[in-house]
């Protein structure tokens, strides 16, 4: 087993008599122990390093739930007996989190309906319509992908103040939706619908946007949402664009707020902890609802660097 | 390939001018105008300024701009500070790229032969990658604390995390670490999950080992997503700012300030425009020599297969 557990994937279960689960407790503790040798030392391997990889989460948990003054107390405690919620009370109550929160969430959503709207309609036309100068316009969206964001920050930003959008949400959002790379994504995966369904529906006499609207969409719904939710992440988290493009306070994104904040809150390290994991809370609750599309959101990203 | 109803797209019998605009909006030029708009706004546009401006003498109101042909390039050449900020940024680039591949690939390893928990480990390990990076530099602020943060607190040492210049870039190379390294894991996740089960049976009828399937089976058929890997990294390496400026401010005494942080010093700061893209360009330029030392090796790598 233990030979079979470095290299290889896990064996299918052998097929079992239906109704009679198999019971390992019949034999011998040891046997047992031997046969699942390889199994227990990657398990243990395993927990030892998620847990440390969890450390930097539970020590902010920790230190969120302690009363300001003991946070700074030594020696350090991973428990005490007045745990409190205080923390979490003040962000809420006097800090800007809820405003930052909804300007995220505005940002956000934003970005990913435009970039999904934008970036769908391109890669449609160009995996499947044909006009003047199609690949010379695909070529040129391509070579986007290659040009790093921070590049043009400066010049965006000149450019952006000359189109009067600084300090606006569309300043923050519209920079973000020009995503080349979501187009190669989209029009990898337009190729690979059967043109067949497509000629079927244009000799019913549909137009292309009813064939793209009814056909090419609903067969795309995987990765439109890998696309949306990548898409959503990125922008969620995104730092430097909208701590450039905005100094008014009231337009402060979850992570520009929280970076601003360090010096207001001084060294309440309870209060900061707080803030930082509410936070992190909203990715980290659509992770476990869409762990799957976001696990083939990052598989479909690697491939567009490809 | 293209059929005449391809073209025309609307069946021949409709007339009239509704018929006409329905014709007309069969266009493919339709689909990919709104994305090409945005993209020329906000990517063509600023990449082709930004070339202008590094001609210029420019401040960011982009009044007194005065042509001053290759002497922003000139300046930078010369200018230490740069090329200490370059320097940084090629350090952490070089420190980071083969921790994120050897730990990416280990964490895969285990995740993908421990039979159980197959969800808890992906969202162990890739949880951080979903924190901004806001947070991710409150909570490592937190755990580097010289007096109460519990690195040094359970080492039972005094270590300078943030306040000694050497330590200071392993500190940030460490908490990128924990930040990234989830989004390898799953393309390497995903590249073994991806490898036939046969080959190791077959493998291991011919009396193969563990540690020789392993070398012989595992390892050559994930060496192209190692590639990939390598050059993600290398491209989000060279463009690294947010975590460092916000943990450190790239301190102490810039001894960790990363290119870009320069970039964004001479531009916003310094209102000098011109000058940071110019530094920009030559960031650029490292980007377009690493991208196309990847296409020329996989082209090699192609050849030498046939």
């Amino acid at each position: 087993m233990s030979a079979q557990s470095l290299s290889s994937p896990p064996p299918s279960p052998p097929a079992g008599r239906p109704g009679r689960p198999a019971r390992p407790g019949r034999r011998p503790f040891g046997v047992w122990l031997r046969r699942n040798a390889g199994q227990l030392t990657l398990t243990s391997i395993g927990a030892l390093l998620a847990g440390l990889w969890l450390v930097p989460f539970g020590w902010a948990l920790a230190t969120s739930l302690k009363p300001e003054g003991d946070t700074q107390k030594l020696p350090l405690r991973w428990l005490q007996s007045n745990m409190n919620l205080d923390a979490y009370r003040s962000v809420l109550g006097e800090g800007n989190i809820p405003k930052w929160l909804v300007n995220s969430v505005i940002v956000s959503s934003g970005v990913t309906v435009l970039t999904l709207t934008v970036s769908a309609l391109a890669a449609y036309g160009f995996a499947r319509t044909e006009f003047r100068c199609r690949r010379l316009l695909f070529g040129l969206t391509m070579a986007g992908i290659m040009v790093p964001g921070t590049v043009i920050t400066a010049p965006l930003f000149a450019n952006v103040r000359t189109m009067g959008l600084v300090d606006t949400y569309w300043g923050v959002i519209l920079p973000q939706v020009s995503a080349p790379a979501m187009v190669f994504i989209l029009y990898k995966f337009f190729q690979g619908v059967p043109r067949e369904l497509e000629e079927a529906a244009r000799i019913d006499g549909a137009g292309r946007w009813r064939i793209f609207g009814q056909i090419v969409l609903p067969l795309s719904r995987p990765v439109l949402a890998a696309v949306a939710i990548f898409t959503f992440i990125s922008s969620w988290n995104n730092f430097m664009w909208p701590y450039l493009v905005t100094t008014d306070p009231d337009l402060a994104t979850l992570p520009v707020g929280l970076a601003t904040v360090q010096s207001s809150f001084g060294v309440r390290w309870a209060q900061l902890m707080a803030g930082a994991l509410l936070a992190a809370l909203p990715l980290l609750i659509v992770f476990v609802f869409f762990q799957r599309q976001i696990v083939r959101g990052v598989a479909h990203t690697g491939i567009a660097g490809q | 390939m293209t059929t005449v109803d391809e073209v025309r797209g609307a069946a021949p019998e409709d007339r009239g001018p509704r018929a006409r605009l329905g014709r007309a909006l069969q266009h493919g030029g339709w689909f990919v105008a709104p994305f090409l708009v945005v993209y020329a706004l906000f990517l063509v546009w600023p990449l082709v300024s930004g070339l202008w401006y590094s001609l210029n003498e420019t401040n960011l109101a982009g009044i007194n701009t005065e042509f001053i042909g290759l002497d922003n390039y000139r300046e930078a050449l010369d200018d230490g500070e740069m090329w200490d900020a370059l320097g940084n940024t090629l350090r952490f680039t070089a420190m980071i790229t083969p921790l994120i591949v050897l730990f990416a690939f280990g964490l895969a390893l285990l995740a993908h032969n421990i039979r159980h928990g197959k969800w808890f480990w992906r969202l162990a390990f890739f949880a951080p990658f979903l924190l901004p990076s806001a947070v991710l530099a409150e909570l490592w602020r937190w755990l580097y604390e010289p007096d109460f943060g519990l690195l040094n607190h359970t080492i039972n040492h005094r270590v300078p995390w943030l306040l000694d210049g050497d330590w200071a870039m392993f500190s940030m190379v460490l908490a990128t670490l924990w930040w990234t390294v989830g989004f390898s894991f799953l393309l390497y996740l995903a590249a073994l999950q991806s490898i036939p089960g046969h080959l190791y049976e077959a493998a291991a009828l011919d009396g193969a080992g563990p540690l020789q399937r392993m070398w012989h089976i595992t390892v050559p058929m994930v060496r192209q997503i190692t590639g990939l890997i390598v050059v993600l990294q290398i491209l989000a390496s060279l463009q690294v700012f947010d975590q460092i400026f916000l943990i450190n401010e790239g301190g102490p005494n810039n001894e960790t300030r990363p290119v870009v942080q320069y970039i964004i010093q001479q531009g916003f700061t310094g209102y000098r425009i011109g000058y940071a893209s110019a530094i920009s360009y030559l960031v650029f330029l490292l980007v377009v020599v690493v991208t196309l030392a990847r296409l020329w090796l996989v082209r090699n790598r192609e050849e030498n297969v046939r």
